[in-house]
């Protein structure tokens, strides 16, 4: 912990300050949407479908007249919520499999970088495509196939960290000291293999954000009523030429929370490589 | 490049014949690399059409109305009456031959349904390639070094690699297409309905390339040769494009072989933005219908594809950089 805050009290871009904010921001309504909200996100208004903004619905309506600025701050939610479990999912089993394959050597070392190398040879939302035809859409099979085509890229990085991690120089002291094998890979060779998972799950988590509104917007995801970004920007497509609002106000919360992480991303994985200007 | 690393250069030039040679033995050993990701992923999808719950035969039948017939014809194109290692077997046979089976909601052979959709796709892919290559060079050559070029360029790019390229693709068709109408709105008659679904797909890959490319560009013009070209008097402009350019492009392309999967899957969704046909079209369909041997097909397909493509990446490093040919395993 007061590693984590000593890494942090050194001043902070504006930037990243800024992403730090609308993230909590987005965390917000992740948690508590009705503290910024009054509005029900499924309450439709017939009479009031397609306004523009106006002071009583801030970001207009949409084509049911279901409150749009309700619907952004209800959906992010389910894209939030979606693309974290996903990015959990993927750093638990990638770190997993860098870190046994790497330990372990050998043969079964030679089978996991296969396997790994066979999954990345599909592209990720393909293979997210692929695992929903065999599972059917919904939330928790967006979740495990958005999750499973992120494994690769912390399994590679883990594994070639914990190889370089066990032959450097304080290792093989640790040996010599006569350590337990199992006190030598969870003190001393863990917190260094997977120094740079942070930095990489939080980009990763960028890529699922845009993944889940993408798989959503095919008509994988949660079904309509529900307000989901990616959805709401599927149903927006249709009515472009009346309310181009519709489809507008959901993208640019994708891409603003995007903007943010990936700025902070960037910042941490500078960080990690030294080179932060 | 430090003294260290011109010291233990060897210092014999390989021979074109040894290159020439080194050069093959690494294509092999790509190509026995790929071979082995084609052979799993043809067999991952065996094992899933296996492995899936349910009954497999409404499974490959998808929402199509069960008879008699059609599961005879299943029954007889899977071998489900045979042991499980020769329907394997058949299986591998078929694939190999072309033969993905048939889409019993569509009532055409799989591998025609490809042949026919291939096209629009590839067509819509190498002209997102084209947009990402462009845009990532220019941009790139024109603000390496460049102090509030870079500065404009690094806010531009973050924007664009942020932006999902099927609102991207939302956007543009607002803008261009019903509010300018320069371009038609969907469809895939002219050339001029190329250009929206290629720039929604390829700039965001291109943001990602011109970052990589102009920090290999900035190592590049920071390293002797480049004091040497200045000292010899050649162009600022010619230094970037016809020297510094070739040094830094190596990472670029290999990132971009990586990402054109990446463009692939990007497709999908962005011919479905933009109402064109293609294997995107087929694919999102065949999922919403349960068409399994259509969406297998596609998942081997791609799979070839991003194996072709890894081993042109590779060929093309070797064609880029010569300190490679000595050195390639």
């Amino acid at each position: 912990m007061q590693a984590i805050l000593q890494r942090f009290s050194v001043a902070l871009p504006a930037s990243v300050w800024i992403a730090i904010l609308f993230l909590l921001l987005v965390a917000l309504a992740v948690v508590a949407p009705h503290w910024l909200t009054h509005s029900d996100p499924l309450l439709a208004d017939p009479v009031n479908a397609q306004l523009a903004s106006s002071a009583q619905h801030w970001l207009g309506t949409d084509q049911l007249g279901r409150d749009l600025l309700t619907r952004v701050i209800y959906g992010s939610r389910y894209s939030l919520l979606i693309s974290v479990a996903a990015m959990v999912l993927a750093v638990i089993f990638g770190t997993l499999l860098g870190l046994t394959a790497a330990l372990a050597r050998g043969v079964l070392d030679e089978l996991l970088s296969r396997a790994v190398d066979v999954i990345s040879a599909f592209p990720d939302l393909l293979l997210a495509l692929m695992l929903i035809a065999f599972t059917g859409p919904g939330t928790n099979n967006l979740i495990i196939a958005l999750g499973v085509a992120s494994v690769p890229r912390f399994a590679r990085v883990v594994r070639a960290q914990t190889y370089s991690v066990m032959t450097s120089g304080y290792v093989e002291q640790a040996r010599t000291f006569g350590l337990s094998r199992f006190t030598l890979i969870v003190r001393h060779i863990l917190p260094h293999a997977i120094a740079q998972v942070p930095a990489l799950a939080t980009l990763g988590l960028g890529t699922a954000i845009i993944g889940t509104a993408g798989l959503s917007f095919l008509g994988m995801g949660p079904q309509p009523r529900t307000a989901e970004w990616g959805l709401m920007l599927a149903e927006g497509r249709n009515y472009l030429r009346n309310a181009w609002w519709i489809a507008a106000w959901p993208g640019v919360f994708i891409t603003l929370t995007v903007i943010a992480v990936n700025t902070l991303g960037r910042y941490w994985q500078a960080r990690f490589e030294g080179r932060a200007s | 490049m430090s003294l260290e690393s011109i010291m233990t250069r060897n210092p014999r030039t390989p021979r074109p014949s040894l290159w020439r040679s080194e050069l093959a033995r690494g294509i092999v050993g790509r190509l026995i690399g790929g071979v082995l990701v084609l052979w799993a992923a043809v067999t991952l999808a065996f094992l899933g059409v296996h492995l899936a719950p349910g009954d497999i035969v409404s499974l490959l039948i998808g929402e199509q109305i069960r008879t008699p017939a059609i599961e005879a014809a299943i029954r007889a194109e899977w071998g489900l009456n045979e042991p499980l290692w020769w329907q394997y077997l058949h299986y591998l046979w078929r694939v190999l031959h072309g033969d993905f089976g048939r889409s019993y909601i569509l009532n055409t052979e799989v591998s025609q349904l490809l042949a026919t959709q291939l096209g629009p796709t590839l067509k819509l892919t190498l002209a997102a390639l084209l947009v990402s290559a462009v845009f990532a060079v220019t941009i790139a050559v024109a603000t390496a070094h460049r102090r509030w070029g870079r500065r404009i360029a690094n806010g531009l790019e973050l924007l664009l690699a942020s932006t999902p390229s099927f609102w991207m693709g939302i956007v543009l068709l607002f803008i261009f297409s019903f509010t300018l109408r320069w371009f038609p709105v969907a469809g895939d008659r002219h050339l001029s309905s190329l250009v929206l679904p290629a720039l929604s797909l390829g700039l965001a890959q291109g943001a990602v390339i011109a970052q990589v490319l102009r920090r290999e560009l900035e190592r590049a013009l920071e390293s002797p040769f480049t004091l040497t070209l200045r000292a010899w008097g050649v162009g600022e402009t010619t230094i970037r494009l016809r020297h510094a350019l070739r040094h830094a492009a190596l990472p670029a392309v290999t990132l971009t072989g990586w990402l054109v999967g990446g463009l692939l899957s990007g497709a999908v969704i962005t011919e479905q933005v933009f109402g064109r046909p293609g294997l995107g079209k087929l694919t999102v369909d065949a999922m919403l219908a349960k068409d399994l041997p259509v969406v297998l097909a596609v998942a081997i397909l791609s799979a070839l594809i991003y194996v072709v493509m890894s081993t042109l990446v590779d060929i093309l490093a070797l064609w880029i950089d010569p300190r490679l040919r000595g050195e390639s395993k």
